[in-house]
């Protein structure tokens, strides 16, 4: 099958950037999305034009580093998958295909599709985790937890932190992805020992970044390819209020 | 010469670590913060060690090529951890656990090392707990376990399908705390491309900022390799399409040994080649086959869509060679036994490389609930992937690479032949011998990372607290860095007509074909001639565009690609010189008349370790012996 | 203690604090407002009076107040600083799935302000002095006032919007104060569709009655 492919190209983070077109033909249907993309590349290296770079690595939905706003979608048009799982059988022969890197003033482009979420790496740092030494821990069933709570910190702690539900809000706000590390803290008893601590100060680093705030919109439950709930911001604002 | 020393202390072997760390040098509070260590990669080995590591107080620079540590591969697994816990009262210890290592491994592991392992699995389990890893729990509030990978024992530790994500996020999280406390600095998206040595010891990196292309130097007291696995030498393989085996190939052109590189997992279920520009075969989890019946058609040229091929047609290949295990053969067998049909025309879709997988009788037996159950979340990935219902058709499965045992040599103190230069997780070999158990590889590299390196890297400080802030604008950084230039410079102005990518695809055919699942001495030693014959076209003929002061995503696969030729030679040099069958290497010289496994254990029961000769560019076998004082040498039989 | 009141999760706690107050000012004004069906004025104007006289509602009324400029300025604040958070937009409209109406708050919210102005200048100013006009008889202020076809198509639209808005911002409120419960917010969401309706058809029936009926 054959695509037109409108991407996003944009040499570096000070460059403009501007969307280029492909018409891309020999496109099977058993192919990823990105799988498409690196045939794409192969073609334009082989034309001597520079391939259009993208975050990848495990291709199998995990490792959170693809992302890209397709035709108006973060990751996917398909819910619940990211981009690396698009497949091309989405797509109709003819189709055209607009891919963007995502936008936020915290997710500053790199090149073409790739962009910094280093800001994620930040809010983590200012309080996602819990202060135990190696070596310091007790016997893991000295501290139990109900199963109902374990499931549910399973639940938020399966986000992989890929930044769709920054690209999706129209605020970029990253409350969807803090409050998955808060959420699956909070339900766990070893987590609640610094719980006030640490939602007080990742709460302050997020809004020192300049995410957006949450207008409960619901797009980055929607776009989440992990399926975190909106249940856990309101466990964040509880947590938070609980605070002071 | 090289004369290997494991360094296993005196002792029984359940006192073994405990007399070690008793008498090994210590490095005083005041003095850590005086000395640098350099870990490389931050997956559950890698940040473990950085995040302990950081916790006692040394000055730590952590490196990873993702845009953050929380991507590292460990990210991947699905099984769970192994920990000797005995929370199920089935009769497990740390012995047994020990035991089970050693046997799967097929006798071609270190006791001492594999011991230790066993013995520091419960730690690790306690430290992720503690760390808030959410796994499984029982209604009364205490952690689950679960059967994994045919032993007699419940002793998985898992967070659903997604331990190792659970447990490297528990690792980054540690990490994270590190950093904020200012002992660990974190470098994302660098890649190390050259070690650096002063007066034989490991005293730094040459690093490349992936935004910038700038060449980085950095220097240390010691050196950590944390980098992983070199699966997708094979191109195609169950690892992250990133991985590589560059920093560890570094350390071996500067004087590492490299043991055991033949030895590699192949793993029977993952989805299999769709098209020529597969990039990655997704794993399926290995206990499907518990309700799957694995087949071909008996008829090579067959038509027909698999639901219509009546009973009769189909061949059930595993239950009619080893009728007392079926479908529940360990890994090693069962995807020999695929590929062996596949060979044979029998292969099922469209390549002919995939066997199917058929839940129509546990459907029909069971209720589709049931399976639905059981494998619900699995059977919607493979549609996701494949387009596929596996409610109505069978799947289709091929075997894929997946973990490598071998890696870089290294003592009982985890440290390489290059003083200074340390290599845990599974960038190193010493655990698993030639046959890795499942759910063992995150607790090796959790207990490398977090237990073990962190208490016998002061052995090697202690003496260091002397030495000072180290340089980098000595010579032998500026030699590096030249060495690191001078080949990217090459790699941009050969301006051929082939993609990088296109070499990697060529390389990999020709690795899985001769260097997979079964090996012989024709096919390796032709195989050793097409890579030499592909390395030197792939120096003559590649193309990569774009500069070096840029993301330039080409560069990189370029560096990776280039190293994967010279391993790829090595592993082949390895597959031939051992003619023996053993755990996940198929010598098919070495077979039993019914084409079972045959071990030599009078002339192989050794570790063999590579050592590179830069003169000639070629490899000097060292052997480390190896002796079974606790466990009794035994032959492995599924019929 | 500054970063703390100011945060984002703080504003947004002040939002919908002072949101829901308005949100129960709502049903008694309508309350009110539906006695203008009434033939007789006196009930009504005997209702405005009180509500204009009677000393607690008068601290009512300054609290009212203070609320509807802390949720706009807070809101116009949040905005901006959501505005800022993606300098850079998309080309392509983003497509995610959303609640209906959540997107448009600042929109609907801005229309229901504008109105509040001219609302204002009708009934509040007049009673304040300001404006020219019979405090006294506010009823028949309001009739002239829905007898004017304008006036009424302008008050119809406002009320269609306030209803997308409260739609969103019943639901919303509960959700910033933490208040998410497996059973409760599907009923809240439920609520809140039947507020978002019945509020405005209450209002908008009024001048349909005065105007069309009569």
């Amino acid at each position: 099958m054959k695509v037109r492919l409108k991407i996003w190209r944009q040499k570096n983070s000070k460059s403009k950037g501007a969307f280029a077109t492909y018409d891309f033909d020999g496109v099977s249907p058993e192919m990823s999305f990105l799988e498409m993309l690196d045939a794409l590349n192969t073609k334009l290296v082989q034309e001597g034009r520079e391939p259009v770079a993208f975050d990848h690595d495990c291709r199998e939905g995990i490792c959170g580093s693809c992302g890209m706003y397709i035709n108006g979608y973060p990751h996917s048009p398909v819910p619940g998958i990211t981009t690396c799982h698009l497949s091309m059988r989405y797509f109709n022969d003819g189709d055209t295909i607009t891919v963007e890197p995502w936008r936020a003033k915290t997710f500053p482009v790199i090149k073409d599709l790739m962009v910094d979420r280093s800001a994620f790496d930040k809010i983590q740092v200012a309080g996602g985790f819990i202060s135990v030494n190696t070596g310091a821990a007790p016997d893991s069933n000295s501290i139990p937890c109900r199963k109902k709570h374990a499931d549910e910190a399973f639940d938020s702690a399966s986000c992989i932190g890929c930044g769709a539900c920054v690209a999706a809000c129209k605020n970029a706000s990253a409350m969807l992805f803090l409050s998955a590390k808060i959420s699956q803290l909070a339900l766990l008893p070893q987590g609640r020992i610094e719980a006030k601590e640490r939602v007080r100060e990742m709460v302050s680093v997020m809004d020192e970044l300049g995410f957006g705030n949450c207008s409960n919109t619901g797009a980055c439950e929607a776009q989440c390819p992990k399926g975190i709930k909106l249940t856990n911001i309101a466990r964040l604002n509880r947590e938070y209020y609980k605070a002071f | 010469m090289i004369k290997l020393d494991a360094k296993i202390p005196e002792g029984p072997i359940a006192e073994k670590w405990t007399r070690y760390k008793q008498s090994v040098n210590l490095v005083n509070p005041a003095n850590k913060k005086k000395l640098d260590i350099i870990v490389i990669g931050t997956g559950l080995a890698g940040a473990g060690a950085a995040s302990a590591l950081g916790e006692l107080g040394y000055n730590v620079k952590n490196f990873c090529f993702q845009d953050s540590p929380r991507r590292a591969h460990s990210v991947a697994a699905q099984g769970g951890i192994n920990a000797a816990k005995n929370y199920k009262n089935d009769g497990d210890s740390i012995y047994r656990l020990f035991y089970d290592m050693i046997k799967g491994g097929d006798f071609r592991a270190r006791e001492a090392n594999v011991y230790r392992a066993a013995e520091v699995s419960n730690d690790v389990i306690d430290h992720y707990t503690a760390q808030g890893v959410p796994f499984a729990r029982d209604y009364g509030g205490t952690l689950d376990n679960r059967s994994f990978g045919g032993v007699q024992v419940s002793r998985t530790f898992y967070a659903k399908g997604q331990t190792g994500q659970q447990c490297l996020l528990g690792a980054y999280s540690s990490l994270n705390r590190q950093i904020k406390l200012g002992t660990v600095k974190m470098f994302p998206r660098r890649e190390m491309l050259e070690l650096v040595l002063i007066d034989g010891k490991a005293r730094g990196i040459i690093a490349r900022n992936l935004i910038t292309g700038e060449l980085e130097r950095h220097s240390a007291h010691a050196v950590v390799l944390a980098t992983g696995g070199y699966g997708t030498i094979y191109y195609l393989s169950t690892l992250a399409v990133n991985s590589n085996a560059s920093a560890a190939w570094k350390a071996h052109r500067k004087g590492a040994l490299f043991a055991n590189p033949s030895f590699v997992q192949i793993h029977p279920t993952s989805v299999p080649q769709l098209n020529d520009y597969q990039a990655k075969l997704t794993l399926m989890s290995e206990s499907l086959r518990n309700d799957g019946r694995i087949w071909v058609p008996k008829n090579k040229d067959e038509k027909r869509h698999p639901n219509d091929i009546p009973e009769e047609e189909r061949d059930y290949f595993l239950e009619r060679r080893y009728p007392a295990f079926g479908n529940l053969v360990p890994r090693d067998v069962a995807s020999r036994a695929a590929k062996e049909r596949c060979d044979a025309g029998y292969g099922v879709g469209k390549t002919g490389l995939a066997v199917n997988l058929d839940f129509r009788d546990a459907i029909k037996k069971q209720g589709k609930k049931a399976i639905e159950s059981k494998y619900g979340n699995l059977f919607e990935m493979y549609e996701t992937i494949t387009g596929s219902d596996p409610y109505d058709e069978p799947m289709k499965i091929y075997p894929a690479g997946h973990y490598t045992m071998g890696g870089l040599w290294v003592d009982y103190e985890l440290m390489t032949t290059i003083p200074g230069l340390y290599a845990i997780g599974e960038s190193n070999f010493s655990d698993h011998g030639a046959n890795r158990l499942g759910a063992c590889s995150l607790m090796q590299a959790a207990g490398d990372g977090y237990f073990i390196l962190p208490n016998t890297i002061s052995n090697y400080l202690a003496p260091e607290i002397k030495t000072g802030k180290i340089p980098t604008d000595g010579k032998e950084f500026g030699e590096a860095e030249k060495s690191v230039t001078d080949r990217i410079n090459k790699l941009l102005s050969i301006s051929g007509k082939q993609t990088v990518t296109s070499f990697h695809k060529r390389l990999g055919r020709i690795m899985w074909d001769y260097c997979g699942m079964s090996r012989n001495s024709e096919g390796l030693t032709k195989a050793l001639k097409m890579v030499n014959e592909l390395e030197e076209e792939f120096w003559k003929d590649v193309n990569v565009p774009g500069s070096s002061d840029e993301v330039n995503q080409e560069i990189e696969k370029a560096g990776r690609v280039a190293d994967y030729f010279e391993l790829a030679k090595l592993m082949i040099t390895d597959a031939l010189h051992r003619k023996e069958s053993c755990g996940a290497h198929f010598r098919e010289e070495s077979q039993t008349p019914e084409g079972e496994a045959m071990r030599n254990d009078a002339e192989f029961a050794y570790v063999a370790a590579w050592q590179f000769n830069e003169s000639e560019k070629t490899h000097t076998l060292h052997k480390e012996m190896l002796s079974f004082v606790e466990v009794e040498m035994k032959e492995r039989s599924y019929k | 203690m500054n970063k703390v009141l100011y945060s984002s999760i703080s504003k947004k706690f002040v939002m919908a604090l002072a949101g829901l107050f308005l949100l129960t000012f709502l049903p008694v004004h309508l309350a009110i407002n539906l006695m203008l069906l009434n033939d007789d004025p006196e009930p009504f104007n005997k209702a405005a009076h009180f509500m204009s006289t009677f000393p607690f509602i008068k601290v009512v009324e300054v609290v009212l107040f203070v609320a509807i400029m802390i949720h706009v300025i807070w809101g116009i604040l949040l905005q901006v600083q959501n505005w800022i958070a993606r300098p850079v937009a998309y080309k392509a409209p983003n497509r995610s799935d959303t609640s209906p109406f959540s997107r448009f708050m600042i929109w609907t919210g801005g229309s229901i302000f504008i109105f509040l102005i001219l609302h204002f200048f009708n009934f509040y100013f007049i009673k304040l002095g300001i404006v020219e006009g019979d405090p006294e008889n506010f009823y028949s202020v309001a009739h002239n006032l829905f007898k004017i076809p304008a006036y009424n198509i302008i008050y119809w639209v406002c009320f269609i919007l306030l209803g997308f808005h409260l739609h969103h911002a019943f639901y919303s409120a509960f959700q910033t104060l933490g208040l998410n419960h497996r059973i409760w917010t599907p009923v809240v969401k439920v609520m809140a569709a039947v507020y978002a309706i019945a509020i405005p058809i209450g209002f908008a029936y009024i001048p349909f009655v005065i105007w069309i009926l009569k």
